[in-house]
């Protein structure tokens, strides 16, 4: 198995990451987040033609790059680092592992391309973003393909073409294709604690679907292990950065005629940090080449979305905190990160939640493999 | 040399040579003189200059057949990896073959009472009398002092200059009547180090090492080495049960000794490997508190592990991104540790109360409860490893010293 980044993996971050530097600043990032669209059209189309990003994990069949969840981590490492504000999450992540996983041959072939080119923008309704256990209570279709219910959050849906839609049917979890102006369908916009990514509530009222496939226990499994392995990525790629920019301020900001990283108070912190930092970072690459691999502990993503979670909330406390009042106020970048930390966090799962399913994970794997040690 | 040819020549060698039925001194000496003995070393060094992987091959073929290797267990391996870098060649020559045929012992002799993450702050005094070194005062935290034939010794030898610049590094002889150690009783009942108490002890012009001064930097080497531990190869010793023959009685009671000091380290670590067996064999498995705090711990210990594996493979593929893997695996030993004594402690309940043989896992638990708060401590505390991160890692400003100028002048404790 992978332990570090191949030469082709390290120019693909070069790549990106030029890409954002010019396309994501902080200015960029404010001005999207006050807009209703909260994207810039221009910057996604140039991010799925010249860059090619939005299909990096569909495979070619479909229209895509044909890279795996590797490239897709250090992909969304560098967009979580400059806060990219786009449909890139919802529609290539969430909805494109939705399809890989749950869709017949004939709907991926539809659906995919659309999706891998950008032309198309899709999201991935859930009902549930805590438990997979609990996806599918609230959203129903009947053997007529009618959906009813609503999903209270679901990201990008106000600018999605199509709903990839998850609802519980008499056999198991259905996946359902919903075009955004369907009858019965309401999106409703919701006041989001983090601007730079747009919820909204969707409800069904009898909405007519096309069944395109279903999910398995196991496969809605895999797929919120797909997905959380790339959130995590996103995610430290963002504290990264939020412990990279406290970091200067420590060393310029100057307080009782000395700078204040000079006083141990702040340095036993950052240490704490980065090596808090190191350690996510290494479980969640490897949750990534677990994943590419198909070998490993089941419970690499679990981890890895724990760790994130913990990780990014510690770094964005410590990035108000360190800087004091100014830290605190709406003219100072921090608080950008500090809330995609905290809307993160408790996306695709809490830490808590994480943490129960590696251990039960454990429990049902382990009792036929004793050796097996944290 | 190709690691083929390497192969064939210690196999011949050894066939030529390797008897299980001779003393081990003796064997350790034919070992020495066919330059078996440590390879990594230099070529003019009782060596041949080998690189890790030419060196591995050799370990391979002494397990292969069961021969036994150069003495190298316990703080030997510190004095001599230093006298090796900062050596006469008269001291080289002298201390190095009865340290590798394991007829001398030795011990460190660096912490004291008054000095000890400020190692730098040592007040034992060295004073040139008649042409010999006449040393006073008093070392801690010695492992296997009580054992050792010579020492590593940091003194003092100018009391004008700064700190640093006033110590010497010299080469003790501890069986003499001004040396004493006395064994040191730690919170957990073991006594793994010593005191060393010196009083008008005597080194020899010629055993003051690297020139006078120096003692600073000839120091930095040796805590060098004992950072990177002793993990690297060499000729092996081979495992306890392993066949008859008179020298295999011999390694054992020599192996038994060097460990002693050792036989509570894993417990220090936290004993994570219990943690698992021990949460489902009481049923705590099912509390979900319980389940919350073993996961932490698993993320702890396997973002540490990764994060080290990353750290040398990065380091092999010459990548320029420097981890700091040392100063942070540290650290992170002392977290997981924490957290694995915690995790202990809720699974055990009221039978944490209990200790001794009879207690859980025949007391490995209580010595586990009462071992972790040394791993924090020993070898450098976690606030000087958080010092060093922020410092040197991640280029954080200097914390402003009160220490500089003559040694004399500066603030001390009272001894």
């Amino acid at each position: 198995m992978q332990i570090v980044y191949t030469e082709e993996q390290e120019q693909l971050r070069e790549v990106v990451s030029r890409f954002l530097q010019a396309k994501s600043t902080a200015v960029d990032v404010r001005r999207l987040m006050a807009s209703s669209e909260g994207y810039d059209p221009a910057v996604w189309e140039q991010l799925c033609g010249e860059v090619g990003l939005a299909g990096t994990h569909i495979p070619e069949e479909y229209g895509g790059v044909g890279f795996g969840p590797v490239e897709l981590g250090i992909v969304s490492e560098e967009m979580g680092r400059h806060l990219y504000c786009g449909p890139f999450f919802a529609s290539s992540v969430m909805a494109g592992y939705a399809l890989l996983n749950g869709a017949t041959e004939t709907h991926k072939t539809a659906i995919l391309p659309g999706i891998a080119s950008g032309d198309q923008i899709a999201t991935l309704v859930l009902d549930n973003l805590n438990n997979p256990e609990k996806v599918g209570a609230a959203l129903k279709a009947n053997e007529k393909h009618v959906v009813s219910g609503v999903a209270p959050i679901v990201i990008d849906a106000h600018i999605a073409d199509v709903l990839i839609v998850a609802a519980s049917t008499a056999e198991g979890l259905g996946l359902y294709l919903v075009k955004a102006d369907a009858a019965g369908l309401t999106i409703t916009p919701q006041e989001a604690l983090d601007p730079t990514r747009k919820l909204s509530r969707v409800s069904f009222n009898e909405v007519s679907a096309e069944r395109i496939g279903g999910l398995t226990e196991a496969l809605l499994n895999r797929t919120w292990d797909e997905i959380c392995s790339v959130l995590a990525h996103e995610m430290i790629g963002g504290a990264q950065y939020l412990f990279e920019s406290t970091l200067e301020y420590t060393k310029v900001r100057v307080q009782f005629g000395r700078p204040i990283g000079s006083f141990q108070a702040l340095k036993h912190r950052c240490a704490d940090l980065l090596m808090e930092l190191e350690f996510a970072k290494a479980a969640i690459h490897h949750a990534a080449f677990c994943l590419a691999a198909g070998d490993g502990e089941p419970y690499v993503a679990s981890m890895a979305k724990a760790m994130a979670s913990d990780t990014y909330m510690e770094a964005a406390r410590a990035g108000v905190q360190l800087r004091g009042g100014i830290g605190f106020t709406w003219e100072e970048d921090t608080h950008l990160w500090f809330k995609r930390a905290k809307s993160s966090e408790v996306f695709m799962g809490s830490a808590h939640m994480h943490r129960e399913r590696m251990m039960t994970m454990i429990e049902t794997t382990s009792s036929h493999d004793k050796g097996e040690q944290p | 040399m190709k690691l083929d040819e390497i192969r064939e020549e210690v196999s011949n060698w050894l066939d030529a040579n390797w008897s299980a039925d001779r003393s081990l001194i003796a064997w350790r000496n034919i070992l020495l003189e066919g330059g078996w003995a440590a390879p990594d070393w230099p070529e003019d060094c009782f060596g041949r200059g080998y690189d890790a992987e030419q060196t591995a091959v050799v370990s391979e073929v002494f397990a292969e057949k069961g021969a036994v290797g150069a003495a190298q267990v316990g703080p030997r391996r510190l004095a001599a990896e230093t006298i090796l870098v900062h050596g006469s060649d008269d001291q080289k020559k002298r201390y190095l073959p009865p340290i590798l045929t394991g007829e001398h012992a030795w011990c460190q002799l660096f912490s004291e009472p008054g000095s000890g993450s400020d190692l730098a702050g040592a007040s034992t005094k060295a004073e040139l009398l008649d042409g010999q070194w006449m040393i006073n005062g008093q070392k801690v935290w010695n492992t296997s002092a009580h054992h050792a034939d010579f020492g590593i010794l940091v003194a003092r030898t100018d009391w004008d200059l700064p700190k640093h610049q006033g110590l010497s590094y010299f080469l003790i002889n501890m069986r003499q009547p001004g040396v004493e150690a006395r064994p040191l009783k730690q919170m957990n009942g073991h006594a793994s180090f010593n005191e060393v108490f010196m009083t008008d002890a005597i080194v020899p012009a010629e055993d003051l090492m690297g020139g006078e001064g120096n003692g600073w930097a000839i120091a930095t080497t040796t805590l060098s080495i004992e950072r990177q531990g002793f993990a690297r190869g060499r000729t092996p010793t081979v495992s306890r049960e392993s066949k008859d023959g008179i020298i295999y009685q011999e390694l054992a009671v020599e192996l038994e000794i060097a460990n002693e000091p050792y036989t509570w380290y894993p417990q220090r670590e936290g004993r994570v490997d219990l943690v698992l067996p021990r949460a489902k064999e009481t049923g705590a498995i099912k509390d979900p508190s319980v389940r919350q705090e073993i996961a932490r711990l698993m993320c702890l210990s396997s973002g540490a592990k990764l994060a080290a594996a990353s750290a040398v493979a990065q380091r092999k593929s010459g990548s320029n991104e420097v981890i700091p893997a040392g100063s942070i695996g540290k650290l992170g030993a002392s977290v997981i540790a924490r957290q694995a004594a915690h995790v202990h402690t809720m699974i055990s309940g009221s039978e944490a109360m209990l200790s001794g043989p009879e207690s859980a896992e025949e007391g490995m638990i209580a010595e586990t409860l009462i071992s972790v708060p040394a791993i924090s401590i020993a070898g450098g505390t976690d606030e000087i490893q958080r010092n060093i991160i922020s410092e040197r890692v991640l280029g954080m400003p200097k914390e402003q010293r009160s220490d500089t100028g003559p040694f004399r002048d500066i603030k001390r404790n009272v001894t």
